[in-house]
């Protein structure tokens, strides 16, 4: 193999697992130690940098940091780094003060944003502070957009969501509620702005056309009624309850069908649990909560009875499936009736732009999606861009953030007149972490401690209002465990080969062999013959060059190391250095 | 000498020998020599050789006198018996210990202090009476616990860290145990796992005293130029006269040579060691040849290194002195204190 080269920002920056994983790249270990200081506000800071939603996120967020967390691969379970944002913002002190300001002088640009959800709110956040104008008109009476209407209260109390919210809003918004945009030619011709982002979200629920759909009003789609439960117009809902699909909508459908009188509550997955869309704590939240969830049964049609909804009709299936875990076949092998009062169909949802008329240059694909550029954001039409679910259809929270990061940056080189393709790469600092002898600037002990659990409110109390938030947060105790579970994979180990004497030191101490003096070779055959066999090909090998003594090469492989330090402890000469790696990620206010 | 633990996270590949131990099971405590100390490497080793041979870790016995490298045995094998002795005493107590318990394993870990200058009379008369035992010297020509004084195994010649020569002769484990009985000698170096764990293990198999001369350079006081046992001198002059591999009882041999220069040795246990010879003029098995052939390379400035000697057939301490091999603890009380009746007839018959 060639030497590997560490002057490239994603060497280092894949091996921190969680950041790599995270859309916006969040510093995870760095505010997980700021956290472990007790640096609450500090941490906070750091996130908002990042996700801009911190509290938010902290409770709702679909952590792809955590199924890609390195400690899953030594530990089973990861690091809850998704609770442990929540404690620095349950805990921080008052910080507005550090947040971003307007300029006295604006620039005169005037950019608008259509939909006050997390996209939109991103764009705001990143252009007000260099001097935009920014005016959002927002449908509905109330900012947040699907974080507040399908996101349950019990899940994500609303004083946090009007509170971070307002940390932008306050900056100097110009919010326009209850302004729905009917028509995006009226709002291009008439207000002349210089640019405008469309972060609308993905609002359209899938439908189901099965026979008796239209003869009942007791079958909803899942996220319109979520939306009227959030804003109270709906109250209540019958004892027995069939919610159709198995992702993160039906499982808040659930259990908001819980807290309005449903007693009788189940969730209906055509296939196989191994398969459902639903994130696991989500699943396993809703099971504590007495949701039965109900596996292989595809819905087949709607019983109504003397102009009644009575239940449904579902067919039994049976999968056939291979040794990848893929489907091959399937097949019915009978029906089955569910009675029921109720039925929320939770099987997707979809974006939409009655609104948009396809006359403007706005290019529209065969599934009538907005052709969207994937760095840029950028339209088919100069000056118009999308972010959020509208961009690419239903992602999740972080992931329209980072689009409207990436948007802000585009609109900022387009109203300055440079070419949206003009972005900062991204940089990193390295600097050592080296204190004393065997003395770190960061906890170096391996904590074998298991993953704390959230405390929740107990089952009986939960339920007598809606919006009793159920995840109780961290204790104290829960908190100094859990952020020393972290094992600071930003702490690198940097490898200095002309220092190297091969005396195996580091080798011989690693706790799991991830390091190996050998002959170099091609990779597939280098990856069999290190100390333990490198099976994770999307872990990368660290190949130094060629050793001054026998002109073998040092090896990483970079899978399971716990970033302990051992081997910088043990090695004599200083050849390997732990270095705290930090990603310098560009926003808008970067390019100047 | 690091203050935390080693971390308990293990690799998801790591893998089980057929006791269901992996490699970690056969470790001891944290290290405290140096940071790059070659002794380390040789614990390393010895674990991954215990490891591999599937040694129930309580069938061991580690013994030690004083230095650096007497606290080898704290690093390796927690689970089994040891004891540390007074300096240079280590192979008296070995010999107690294996008269008194056969069936153990023994492994003594010695330096060059401890056996070739306080020890050296206890190193020559254990190996004169061919004790059962791994016997390892980890060699670096220093005294590195009192600051680098030129030890006894120090070349002619070579310079302390302040720049002075040795001006004494050094002695050669290696030739000396050729000279004394000892009937496994070998040499090796820590920088070297591959010689270095066949080493191990064959000496551990082999019945009889098996001397593991280990090259371990001082990192803090013997590794820079001028210094013949440093990590850049010992590669550079690194000469492996016979290749070692060694097969268990019962294993399947598939080591295939295309040579046939091969040699098996049959030990008493019937694991058997591969011996490839690197250079033709040599016989691991002519005792005189070796050791002429030995001193002619090292006056060249070579670190003569493998499987040098052998006498798979030498009687062992216990065949010599026609003693029990039955552990003492496992013989009924009878037949160890006979009493004063039999004690008397005994006493009649010498008179």
């Amino acid at each position: 193999m060639e030497p590997t080269d560490t002057s490239n920002p994603d060497y280092y920056h894949k091996v921190v697992d969680c950041q790599w994983a995270c859309p916006a790249h969040t510093n995870v270990p760095e505010y997980i130690r700021m956290i472990a200081m007790g640096r609450f506000a500090d941490a906070y800071m750091l996130n908002r940098e990042s996700n801009v939603f911190p509290a938010i996120l902290g409770r709702v967020c679909d952590r792809p940091c955590e199924p890609a967390c390195r400690r899953r691969r030594v530990d089973e379970k990861a690091v809850a780094i998704c609770r442990l944002k929540r404690v620095a913002a349950d805990h921080r002190d008052d910080i507005t003060e550090r947040l971003p300001k307007a300029p006295q002088h604006r620039n005169g640009k005037r950019v608008a944003c259509v939909g006050a959800g997390c996209a939109s709110l991103t764009v705001a956040n990143d252009l007000i502070p260099l001097g935009y104008e920014v005016v959002i008109y927002e449908a509905l009476d109330k900012t947040g957009g699907l974080m507040r209407t399908n996101i349950p209260a019990f899940r994500l109390p609303a004083e946090v969501l009007d509170e971070e919210i307002n940390y932008i809003v306050d900056m100097g918004v110009d919010l326009r509620l209850n302004s729905p945009v009917d028509s995006l030619r009226e709002l291009l011709d008439e207000e002349h702005y210089d640019a405008v982002f469309i972060g609308s979200g993905a609002p359209k629920g899938k439908e189901l056309n099965l026979p008796g759909r239209d003869a009942t009003e007791r079958i909803h789609i899942g996220i319109e009624w979520l939306e009227s439960v959030a804003f109270e117009h709906i109250d209540s809902i019958g004892e027995n309850v069939l919610i159709i699909g198995v992702g993160n909508t039906a499982m808040d459908c659930c259990r908001s069908s819980l807290r309005l009188g449903g007693s009788n509550v189940k969730v209906m997955a055509r296939k196989p649990r191994e398969f459902f869309k639903a994130s696991d704590w989500e699943l396993e939240d809703a099971e504590e909560e007495q949701v039965e969830i109900v596996i292989n049964h595809s819905p087949k049609a709607f019983v109504i009875e003397h102009g009644k909804l009575t239940g449904m009709l579902f067919e039994q299936m049976e999968y056939d499936i291979d040794e990848r875990g893929k489907i091959t076949g399937s097949r019915v092998t009978g029906e089955k009736f569910f009675p029921c009062d109720d039925v929320i169909l939770a099987i997707g949802q979809e974006n939409a732009f009655p609104w948009i008329e396809r006359d403007l240059g706005i290019e529209f694909d065969q599934w009538d999606v907005p052709v969207v550029d994937a760095t840029t954001f950028q339209s088919t039409r100069e000056g118009v861009f999308f972010g959020g679910d509208s961009a690419f259809g239903p992602k999740n929270i972080i992931w329209a953030v980072e689009h409207g990061h990436q948007a802000a940056i585009s609109i900022h080189n387009y109203c300055q007149q440079r070419e949206l393709t003009e972005r900062l790469p991204d940089r990193m600092n390295l600097s050592s972490t080296k204190m004393g002898i065997h003395e770190w600037s960061y906890s170096n002990d391996y904590n074998p401690a298991s993953r704390r659990q959230m405390p929740h409110v107990e089952l009986k109390k939960r339920f007598e209002k809606i919006n009793i938030e159920v995840e109780l947060g961290f204790t104290v105790d829960q908190v100094i465990t859990e952020v020393e579970r972290c094992m600071n994979c930003d702490v690198q180990t940097v490898f200095f080969d002309k220092l190297c004497i091969e005396c195996d030191a580091c080798m011989d101490i690693c706790p799991v062999d991830c390091l190996t003096i050998t002959n170099n070779g091609p990779e597939h055959e280098l990856r069999q013959r290190l100390r333990a066999p490198a099976e994770n090909p999307e872990q990368d090998l660290f190949v130094s060059r060629d050793l001054p003594q026998t002109g073998r090469v040092m090896v990483k492989d970079e899978d399971v190391c716990v970033h302990c330090g051992l081997c910088a402890e043990r090695c004599p000469t200083g050849a390997w250095d732990m270095q705290q790696f930090k990603l310098q990620v560009a926003y808008a206010e970067d390019h100047q | 000498m690091s203050y935390i633990s080693k971390p308990v996270a293990r690799h998801p590949g790591q893998k089980q020998n057929s006791l269901g131990l992996t490699a970690r099971d056969y470790e001891g405590g944290m290290s405290t020599l140096c940071a790059g100390c070659g002794h380390d490497s040789i614990t390393a080793a010895l674990v991954q050789a215990f490891f591999e041979l599937e040694v129930v870790p309580y069938r061991v016995a580690k013994l030690s006198g004083i230095g650096c490298s007497s606290k080898t045995p704290a690093y390796f094998l927690n689970a089994s018996h040891g004891l540390n002795s007074v300096h240079g005493r280590m192979p008296s107590i070995a010999t107690g210990a294996n008269a008194a318990c056969a069936d153990l394993m023994y492994v003594g870990v010695s330096g060059d202090g401890d056996s070739l200058s306080i020890g050296l009379g206890q190193f020559a008369h254990a190996m004169r009476r061919n004790l059962n035992i791994l016997y390892i010297i980890e060699n670096n020509g220093v005294y590195g616990l009192t600051k680098g004084q030129f030890s006894a195994s120090a070349d002619l010649g070579s310079k302390s860290k302040q720049g002075v020569a040795n001006s004494f002769e050094p002695i050669d484990p290696v030739l000396t145990a050729i000279a004394l009985g000892g009937s496994f000698v070998a040499r090796s170096f820590s920088g070297d796992k591959q010689q270095l764990v066949p080493l191990i293990k064959a000496g551990l198999a082999h019945k009889g005293f098996a001397l593991l001369d280990v090259i371990s350079p001082c990192v803090t006081f013997n590794d820079h130029d001028g210094s013949t046992k440093s990590y850049q001198y010992t590669r550079d002059n690194f000469h492996e006269v016979i290749h070692t591999d060694f097969v268990p009882p019962a294993s399947e041999i598939t080591i295939r040579y295309d040579a046939g220069d091969l040699q098996p040795v049959t030990l008493h246990d019937g694991s058997q060691i591969y011996l490839r010879k690197v250079d033709d003029d040599y016989d691991p098995a002519d005792r005189s040849a070796a050791a002429a052939y030995i001193q002619a390379h090292q006056e060249q400035g070579e670190v003569v290194t493998g499987l040098l000697y052998i006498n798979n057939q030498a009687a062992d301490m216990h065949a010599i002195n026609q003693t029990v091999t039955t552990p003492l603890r496992d013989m009924p009380y009878v037949d160890l204190c006979p009493g004063s009746e039999a004690l008397k007839q005994l006493q009649r018959e010498f008179r």
